[in-house]
Parts: C-alpha cells; sequence; structure tokens
C-alpha cells in the first residue's frame, strides 16, 4: 500500500510541473487529500451540530430577555413546575409505552410475513411498511381526521356495537392513548422490517435441529430466534427510543399537548415555551432534559456498533 | 422430521399449540388472517385520506357513512392543484429536498470514501462521531439553531429568519451524518484490490473515487439519495421554527398551518393536500422498494 502512494505521488508530480513540487507533493499525500475530503463533513457537524448543541447549554443559563446570566435559576424554577414534572412523566410513559408496543407488534408481524410463502412476502411487505414511508406530519392529519370529536370516522364504527362515542382527544386518558397509538402505528412497520431481515439471517439448519430434538415453536422462538436476534432486537429498541422520546410531529399536530397539557412531551412543551411564548432560555432548558436519556442510550448502542465492528 | 416434533410436544401441550407446529397450512391460514387484520390497522389511514379526499365538503357534513363515497369528487385536487398557494408549497418542498441531496451526496460520499479507505490520523474517531451526530434529534437543536440564526442575522444584515433558502444549510445536519454512514458501509466491502489496481495505473484518488468507489456502490447511493429526499421532505420541526410567511413555507407546514384555520376545517383539502404531499416518497418506495429497505436495514446491519 505504501508505494502504491508513493508511486501516486509521483504521478501527480510528473503531471503537474508547473506549481512548486513541494506543495504538489503535500496536496497529493494521503493524509491530505483525506483531510480535504472529510472538511466539509467536519464543518457541518462543528457548525451546525456541535455548536448548537452546546450554545443551547449556554442560553439555558440567561434569564428571558437574554441579557443576564442567570446560574441554574431556570432550572430550579422547572423544578418548582407541576407542568414540568408532568411533561416529565408523560415523556417516559409516551415512550416506553410505545417502544415496547412497536417492538412487540414489529415482532409478530415480521414473525407472520417471515411464515408465508416466500413469493407473496415482498407484496406484504410492501404493504405494511407503507405507515413509515408517509411523512408522519400527513399521516398524522388522517389520524386528526379520524379522531375527529364530531365526524370520528372510529365513534361511527363503534357505534354499532353499542359503544358510545369516545373522546379520543378531550379526555386526559384517550388522549394519551392516542398519541401512543399513532405512535405505535407509525413506527411499528420499522421494527418489522428490521426483524424481517434478522430473521432472514437466522440458519434454517438450527430450526431442524431443534424440531428433530422435539422443541415447539415457543422453545425454537425462545432459544434460537430471540438469541439469534439480540444484536439486532437491542439495536433497534434503543434507536426507537431515542427517535420516541424525541418525537415532535405526531404530539404537536394531534394535540397540541392538550388537554391541559397533559400531552406533552420534551420536544413540544420546549416549542411552546421557546418559539412559541419566545421564552428561549427556558425552552432550551426544557430540551436540555432530554440529554440524560439520549446519552444513555446512544452509549449503549455505540457498545453495541463497535462490538460488532471488531468481530468482523 | 415432522413426525418426531409431534411425539415430543407432549400431551398437555398438544390442544394448545398442536395446530401451529403440526399442521402446517393451519400456520398459514393464521398467518393470513393476522396479516390481514394489521394490514387493515396499517392502511385505514392512507386509505380514509384518500376516501375523504374524493368528497364534498357537503357530503363530509351530512355526516353519511365515512367509509364509503357516495358522490365522488375531484373538485377538491382541482382545487388545490390549481391553488398558486399550494403550487408554491409544493415547488419550495420540491427545492430544498433536491438541493439537500445534491449538498450531502456532495458532502457525504467524499468523506465516506476518506473514512472508508484513507487510514489516517482521527480517523475511526471521526467515523464514531459521524455515527453520534446520527442520533442527536432535531427536537434538541431547533432552539439555538433558531438563536444563531437570530444573532447571525444581525450581525451580517442578510435575511436567515422566515426564509425557505436557510433549510438548505439546515436539513443536511439530519441526512449527512447517516448517509456517510451508511456509505462508509458500502464502500468498506469493496474489495481493496480493485483501487489498488487503479493506483497502480496511475489514477488519483478522485478518479478511483469516480471511476471505481461510486459505480461499485451504486445501490447504496440510491439507498443514501432516497433517504436524504424523504427525511427532507417529511422534516417538520424545522420549518414550523424558521418558516412563517406563506409563501417561504415547505408542503407539510403549509398544510398544517394555512389548511387548518380557525374553527373552519375544510377536511375534504386537508385530506387531499396530506395525499399529494405524502405522494412523492410513497411512488419512489413503489418503484425502489428494495433500495429503500436497503438503506433502512443498512444503519443497523453494516458498520
Amino acid at each position: 500500500m505504501a508505494d502504491v502512494v508513493v508511486e501516486q505521488g509521483r504521478v501527480v508530480r510528473a503531471t503537474g510541473g508547473r506549481k512548486g513540487s513541494s506543495l504538489r507533493n503535500a496536496l497529493g499525500r494521503k493524509s491530505t487529500v483525506a483531510f480535504f475530503l472529510t472538511l466539509p463533513l467536519i464543518l457541518l457537524i462543528a457548525l451546525l451540530v456541535l455548536y448548537p448543541a452546546f450554545y443551547s447549554v449556554y442560553l439555558a443559563t440567561l434569564n428571558k430577555a437574554m441579557t443576564k446570566f442567570v446560574g441554574l435559576s431556570n432550572f430550579t424554577f422547572l423544578f418548582k413546575r407541576e407542568t414540568f414534572w408532568m411533561v416529565v412523566r408523560q415523556s417516559c410513559i409516551f415512550a416506553i409505552t410505545a417502544v415496547i408496543f412497536k417492538a412487540l407488534i414489529g415482532f409478530i408481524v415480521a414473525h407472520f410475513v417471515h411464515n408465508i410463502p416466500a413469493k407473496g412476502q415482498r407484496k406484504w411487505r410492501g404493504m405494511l411498511l407503507v405507515p413509515w414511508v408517509i411523512p408522519p406530519a400527513m399521516s398524522t392529519l388522517a389520524w386528526l381526521w379520524l379522531f375527529d370529536p364530531s365526524y370520528s370516522a372510529f365513534n361511527y364504527t363503534l357505534s354499532f356495537f353499542g359503544v358510545g362515542p369516545i373522546p379520543w382527544l378531550g379526555d386526559t386518558f384517550w388522549a394519551r392513548f392516542s398519541v401512543i397509538l399513532v405512535n405505535v402505528w407509525y413506527g411499528a412497520p420499522f421494527f418489522m422490517i428490521m426483524y424481517l431481515a434478522a430473521l432472514k439471517s437466522v440458519p434454517d439448519q438450527l430450526y431442524e435441529a431443534a424440531a428433530i430434538d422435539g422443541a415447539n415453536w415457543w422453545q425454537k422462538i425462545w432459544h434460537i430466534t430471540l438469541p439469534m436476534m439480540r444484536n439486532i432486537i437491542a439495536i433497534t429498541t434503543l434507536f426507537s427510543l431515542i427517535v420516541t422520546f424525541a418525537n415532535f410531529d405526531i404530539v404537536r399536530i394531534l394535540t397540541s399537548g392538550g388537554p391541559l397539557d397533559t400531552t406533552h412531551l420534551f420536544a413540544t412543551w420546549a416549542f411552546q415555551v421557546g418559539i412559541q411564548s419566545s421564552d428561549i432560555p427556558l425552552g432550551a432548558c426544557v430540551s436540555l432534559f432530554m440529554v440524560p436519556i439520549l446519552a444513555v442510550a446512544a452509549i449503549f448502542i455505540l457498545r453495541d456498533v463497535t462490538k460488532r465492528g471488531n468481530e468482523a | 422430521m415432522s413426525t418426531l416434533a409431534i411425539d415430543k410436544g407432549g400431551p398437555s401441550r398438544k390442544v394448545k399449540y398442536g395446530s401451529m407446529s403440526r399442521d402446517r397450512t393451519w400456520a398459514l391460514r393464521w398467518s393470513y388472517f393476522f396479516l390481514v387484520l394489521f394490514a387493515i390497522f396499517f392502511l385505514t389511514p392512507p386509505i380514509y385520506m384518500l376516501i375523504t379526499s374524493l368528497k364534498s365538503s357537503a357530503e363530509i357534513s351530512a355526516a353519511t357513512n365515512p367509509w364509503w363515497v357516495f358522490h365522488p369528487t375531484l373538485s377538491n385536487y382541482v382545487e388545490l392543484l390549481t391553488s398558486n398557494q399550494f403550487l408554491r408549497f409544493f415547488w419550495n418542498s420540491s427545492i430544498v429536498s433536491i438541493v439537500v441531496v445534491i449538498i450531502t451526496m456532495l458532502i457525504s460520499i467524499p468523506a465516506a470514501f476518506a473514512l472508508a479507505r484513507m487510514k489516517f490520523w482521527g480517523s475511526a474517531t471521526l467515523a464514531t462521531g459521524v455515527f453520534l451526530t446520527y442520533l442527536i434529534p432535531d427536537s434538541l437543536l431547533f432552539i439555538p439553531l433558531f438563536k444563531t440564526l437570530g444573532v447571525v442575522q444581525d450581525l451580517t444584515g442578510i435575511t436567515l429568519l422566515n426564509r425557505w433558502y436557510v433549510l438548505l444549510f439546515i436539513y443536511p445536519t439530519l441526512t449527512v451524518p447517516f448517509c456517510t454512514w451508511i456509505m462508509i458501509g458500502y464502500f468498506a466491502s469493496i474489495p481493496k484490490e480493485l483501487d489498488e489496481a487503479a493506483l497502480i495505473d496511475g489514477a488519483s484518488w478522485l478518479q478511483t473515487l469516480t471511476r471505481i468507489f461510486i459505480p461499485v456502490a451504486l445501490p447504496g447511493l440510491i439507498a443514501a439519495t432516497i433517504f436524504a429526499f424523504t427525511v427532507s421532505w417529511a422534516q417538520f420541526l424545522y420549518p414550523l421554527v424558521f418558516t412563517t410567511s406563506v409563501d417561504q413555507l415547505v408542503l407539510p407546514v403549509g398544510i398544517t398551518t394555512t389548511l387548518i384555520k380557525g374553527d373552519v376545517f375544510n377536511w375534504g383539502q386537508i385530506m387531499t393536500g396530506a395525499l399529494l404531499g405524502a405522494a412523492p416518497p410513497l411512488i419512489i418506495y413503489a418503484f425502489l422498494m428494495d433500495y429503500y429497505i436497503a438503506g433502512l436495514t443498512a444503519g443497523a446491519t453494516k458498520g
């Protein structure tokens, strides 16, 4: 490899003889080329991701007019507000419940798709992934219309079974249920696709060996499928936990946090406080509370990714 | 093989689980039954969009059976597709998404090439950093970015807030990390002999990239392009925060803020707009499903 690089440097020097050869030499060198190739990426990450992330910590320590340093008083102010604790609780309930159901439904559906003959799998897979393809802002509008207080198509259907009109978005319990339902609907296909890819990679011989040993379907799942898919399940769940925890679109469009702020997540509340009520420091403060859980999930994902990188 | 499975199934479990392991056709029937149930759950909202978009306002407010169209009409489509405002949203969304895809590719392909092939000081750390950046959600960055844009606007006098073009350099923060990450995976899977041969023949690094890596990793490139396009098209939070004037809005924000106004919900038009807004990703998905799925699963299975 090393003499290849030297060879290439000589070629560059031979073809472009006009400029100073030392400069040409430096430009032809591998590390210089690599630096210039990655420079746009480094700039983008540094200026538009890392800088804002740290700037947000600084913003969180200012007063509302952003003229004075107030230390941690934004945080202590939040701790005294009941709405804040409600948002914390609701974010955790929302993320954990939604991820569990997404993972379960994804797993079940992936199994059913895997069960049917290979010829029809493509068609079913294609159909079942549609919720993930539609932009969430658009599909949530359809759910909003399905949940409409006076024209709800669900309530129309339920009325035939004698189930009275359900206040889907008007009542705290049902509003929480609805935002989770829509999130599960949107995210379950992603799990389905990931699990399906993982299921395909489990060698058939393992199942045959288990069948010879007399394992029933549950034992096959517990002792073969789950251990073989452990990595994919872990990484998909952690990734989904991050995305769900930071969700904005669904709650914003469906309830805007109502009724009485009971469905707010960190993202939607930060938007309301920071942008709509233009208290930027407090909004930054709210969104910073997402960092701990994101960091924990990120560490686990990273460990998994590097571990598999070493194995390969 | 199957007879053995029955014998060992155990008498107590036979009743409960017997049909699944014993009879393939019954397992198949149950699979199809549940798949139909889940398909109904997954497809109800888009189908309901379509049903509502074909109804007139009068039919919607008459509160007849919501699952059926009695007098189908295309008036909602005609109205939206001739409205300058809606076409403006569509145009803004298209131009933003297409330019963002180009910017993303220009940044992430060279970077992925360098990270996959040229081992240099800090390359492993940078690759990990790229992946970590992908995990930082938009809802963490929108407030500091909003404030930063305001400060830069005051300092330089260039209007940044409430302009669609600001999205052109904000969106790449969402698309570049993931595209770089999956391109690293695709590039790393190309045999080393291929680019070594090119270097021996006197090709420069740039020629190696354009003549060998890009053609060979084309499927990955298509997957990354699709990802970048769908993410830019669907992005809702950034345009909601950074743009407010009607002529600067992109489709998702435009539909949710202008069609839902006051107490008058024109649901026929909202559903038509939502369906038209969902159409480009759905069309891409319909034609390039395998690439779409490859991009989706690459993030976790590669690397």
